[in-house]
């Protein structure tokens, strides 16, 4: 049973039902007609010299972007036609949530198998690491099923996506996963934190992950000339930034952690780093015999080729082009149907086959997920074609794109804004 | 938190190495690997894998099942959590154990009767295929026959109440000490009644076993004095009745009438208004944590209950202290069992909502 639609709101509703526009904290009042991003003025001038208006925009040390502030969605909406959305959106989660059954418990059990078989298998190849094929099938098995655990299981199983099954082992309570970061931690960030103030610049801490300017709104300052450098350097070690990030040192500096807590939390990390250090770098390597130093340099290069990979996917999830940033003013008194709006405005899509998804923990899906974070992200194939739908409907972007053109535009603005100025990054028109 | 099996018996130096091998697959167990080869070894959780399903009359099927570890002997009459996942979703319900305890083949059952509208019933008796997997949770129940036998007994059962009953008539024949037994079975027609072929059978064989039918159907519901026709010395023998709350009641106002209130042992399948004999206590303050509401018990009111007066939402489940849907991890102070009067309380300590008050001011993580 499809969702209840009522009649399409209309796109532009009377001027004098819209309410005043807030303007995004930070940007100047309305800039002058020709000021504006190519695709709202049909400047040819501009259209054809986008560097020129670059640069007129952008001065030296200018706190951010050029009078050209791309216009949210946000306030094309009038607050009905927000409370519609929000109201149509719950309906279609209702609608999925309803029918979760037998065949969702097979696909998370099947995928949990799959990962126990690729990692079994993995490792007794790498027993005999020594011997090169071996060490490349091992890796890659190895490679591939850290990913599967850490993002198609345990990133959703952390979610509580399969709570509802009741089962005592696969629920968000009691499931760990192999990653520096302890569940506990992580499902207080990621979970409540982020998915809570997704993209609110000085809430949403994944922004940059504090420690890259990744928003022209972000105040430049020189340790961000060392950006590129730093990224290539989390990417590596993914797992390690994200329980670091997790331990959250702004709450610590305001004072809203304590130093037990601190502590608490880095033992945690602890147990979790010696668990793994045992076991990918002592145990089985011991176990290889005279292949040991190869097993060694197998489970590592798998742990970098987990972490390369999550970063590159989740950094596509929030970060590329399209999606919008939002100020802290902007979602002041922010109503359920507002939350689902940031949630679509500040995420993207990766497109891909069935296996691409498959192996990116559906965050391919990051659209629906931030949407639906509780549903079973098997589900979020089959929900993408009703949100893109409802997008059109309601004139929103449904933020997509192939991955080397995420990714692609992900690095050059790290690069970019490694150096001062920048501007927001021309938004598709809708 | 879902509920699990129950632990194995596993010794400690099984243990010790598990743990050891516990390296090689952290933050996963051993046992998360030897699932893949048999669910049944799970050093973590006991399952039992059903092996044959029958039907057993009366809209009842019989389910045996084969333990994943060595059955560690229930007492006839007692009842097993037995976890099950239907249409993906793991759900718990507590089932009297049928079996003999000393069945030489180590297999339990149990026979759950159709209720229409349940999720678990329907799925036992006309889904579940032999091979499926299910989860053995804790044993529980004080419905058992003394030790020593008691030399002459009345079991009153009504529709599935035969379930606890049938489980001492088999161990009871087993044991050949059928000496001297009166049952009295309700249902409503001959063809309800559960485990009727076998009934007939010990009747024909044991001479000590009288069985009598009460065909309610045609008859009304059995009353108390046309127990007293059945079985006029009902008040030297010990009691054990098992049914529908209707029925219960009636008997036990006879029994507190007439008879040995402490000679007559009951088993309820439903919850009952008055939670249990337990003397009652002072009760008192109640934190909850995580929400923070007040609430109040004056003592004969469970922590669940004080709660939801309160407006708290805490979850809950069979509300008879079966299931452990509603179990929170006290903080401080002490709790009174209502069904035993037993007052107990550690800091840390996970306890049932639905059958402890608190017996003096507590805090609970809920």
């Amino acid at each position: 049973m499809s969702a209840t639609a009522t009649a399409a709101p209309p796109l532009q509703p009377p001027a004098e039902a819209r309410p005043p526009l807030q303007p995004p904290a930070g940007a100047p009042l309305q800039p002058p007609a020709e000021a504006r991003p190519p695709q709202s003025s049909p400047n040819p001038d501009r259209a054809a010299n986008p560097a020129r208006s670059a640069r007129r925009g952008a001065g030296k040390g200018a706190r951010f972007a050029s009078a050209a502030e791309p216009e949210n969605p946000l306030h094309r909406l009038t607050p009905e036609q927000i409370e519609q959305l929000g109201r149509e959106l719950d309906a279609l989660h209702e609608e999925i949530y309803a029918d979760l059954g037998e065949r969702d418990a097979r696909y998370i059990r099947a995928t949990i198998r799959l990962h126990r078989q690729l990692a079994l298998g993995g490792r007794a190849l790498l027993l005999g690491s020594r011997r090169r094929p071996l060490w490349l099938a091992g890796t890659a098995a190895l490679s591939i099923a850290k990913i599967l655990e850490n993002m198609e299981i345990g990133h959703n199983v952390l979610h509580g996506q399969w709570d509802w099954m009741n089962d005592p082992d696969i629920n968000s309570r009691t499931w760990d996963w192999d990653t520096a970061s302890p569940a506990e931690a992580w499902r207080h960030s990621h979970n409540y934190e982020h998915h809570t103030f997704t993209n609110i610049r000085g809430k949403d801490r994944d922004l940059g992950y504090e420690i890259m300017r990744i928003d022209p709104h972000q105040r430049w300052h020189p340790v961000y000339l060392l950006q590129p450098l730093y990224n290539l350097l989390l990417m590596g070690f993914f797992e390690w930034g994200v329980a670091l990030h997790d331990l959250n040192f702004e709450a610590l500096r305001k004072g809203e952690k304590s130093k037990e807590q601190l502590v608490a939390e880095l033992k945690a990390i602890g147990v979790k780093a010696r668990r793994q250090a045992v076991k990918d770098y002592i145990a089985w390597p011991a176990l290889s015999g005279r292949s040991w130093r190869s097993t060694l340099t197998a489970n590592f290069t798998a742990n970098i080729v987990r972490n390369v990979w999550a970063h590159s996917i989740i950094f596509c999830g929030h970060f590329p082009d399209q999606t919008y940033t939002f100020s802290e003013k902007e979602v002041e008194n922010e109503t359920r149907g507002g939350w689902y709006v940031r949630q679509l405005l500040g995420s993207a899509n990766i497109e891909g086959g069935p296996l691409f998804h498959f192996l990116s923990g559906n965050l391919g899906f990051q659209v629906e997920h931030h949407l639906f974070p509780d549903l079973p992200s098997n589900r979020y194939r089959e929900v993408a074609p009703r949100v893109r739908e409802i997008c059109e409907r309601y004139g929103l972007p449904y933020n997509s794109g192939p991955l080397h053109r995420q990714l692609g535009s992900v690095h050059r603005t790290i690069l970019r804004l490694a150096l001062p100025g920048g501007r927001p990054r021309p938004k598709p028109k809708v | 938190m879902p509920e699990r099996g129950a632990t194995p018996p596993i010794s400690r130096m099984s243990r010790r190495a598990l743990r050891a091998i516990g390296n090689f697959t952290s933050p996963l167990a051993p046992d998360d690997y030897l699932e893949l080869v048999n669910p049944l070894w799970s050093t973590r959780e006991l399952r039992g894998r059903v092996e044959r399903v029958e039907p057993a009359g009366g809209d009842a099927v019989t389910v045996t099942i084969k333990p994943g570890w060595e059955w560690e002997r229930h007492r006839p009459g007692q009842y097993l959590r037995l976890g099950i996942e239907v249409d993906g979703v793991h759900h718990w319900r507590a089932y009297s154990l049928t079996s003999d305890p000393e069945r030489p083949d180590g297999r339990i059952s149990i026979t759950p009767k159709l209720v229409s509208g349940g999720k678990v019933s329907p799925y036992l008796c006309r889904r579940v295929r032999p091979g499926a997997i299910v989860r053995l949770g804790g044993v529980e129940g004080t419905f058992v026959l003394p030790d020593p036998l008691p030399p002459r007994l009345l079991f009153v059962s009504a529709g599935s109440g035969i379930t606890p009953i049938v489980s001492m008539l088999r161990s009871l024949a087993r044991r050949e000490a059928l000496d001297d037994v009166v049952h009295v079975h309700c249902a409503r027609s001959t063809e309800q009644v559960i485990f009727r072929g076998e009934l007939d059978e010990l009747h024909g064989r044991h001479r000590g076993y009288r069985l009598n039918e009460w065909l309610s159907g045609t008859h009304g519901r059995l009353t108390p004095a046309q127990l007293q026709e059945l079985c006029p010395d009902w008040r030297e023998r010990e009691a054990f009745v098992c049914g529908p709350a209707g029925l219960l009641s009636t008997l036990g106002e006879r029994w507190r009438e007439a008879g040995d209130p402490a000679r007559m042992h009951v088993e309820r399948f439903q919850p009952a208004e008055e939670l249990g004999e337990g003397e009652r206590g002072c009760g008192g303050e109640i934190d909850l944590c995580v929400s923070g509401i007040r609430a109040h018990s004056d003592g004969s009111q469970p922590i669940l209950l004080a709660g939801e007066q309160a407006g708290a939402e805490l979850p809950h489940g069979c509300r008879m202290g079966i299931c452990h849907s509603c179990v929170g991890r006290l903080r401080s102070g002490q709790v009174r069992d209502l069904r035993t009067g037993r007052v107990h309380g550690q800091p840390g300590e996970l306890l049932r909502t639905c059958i402890n008050a608190p017996e003096g001011a507590i805090e609970i993580e809920l």
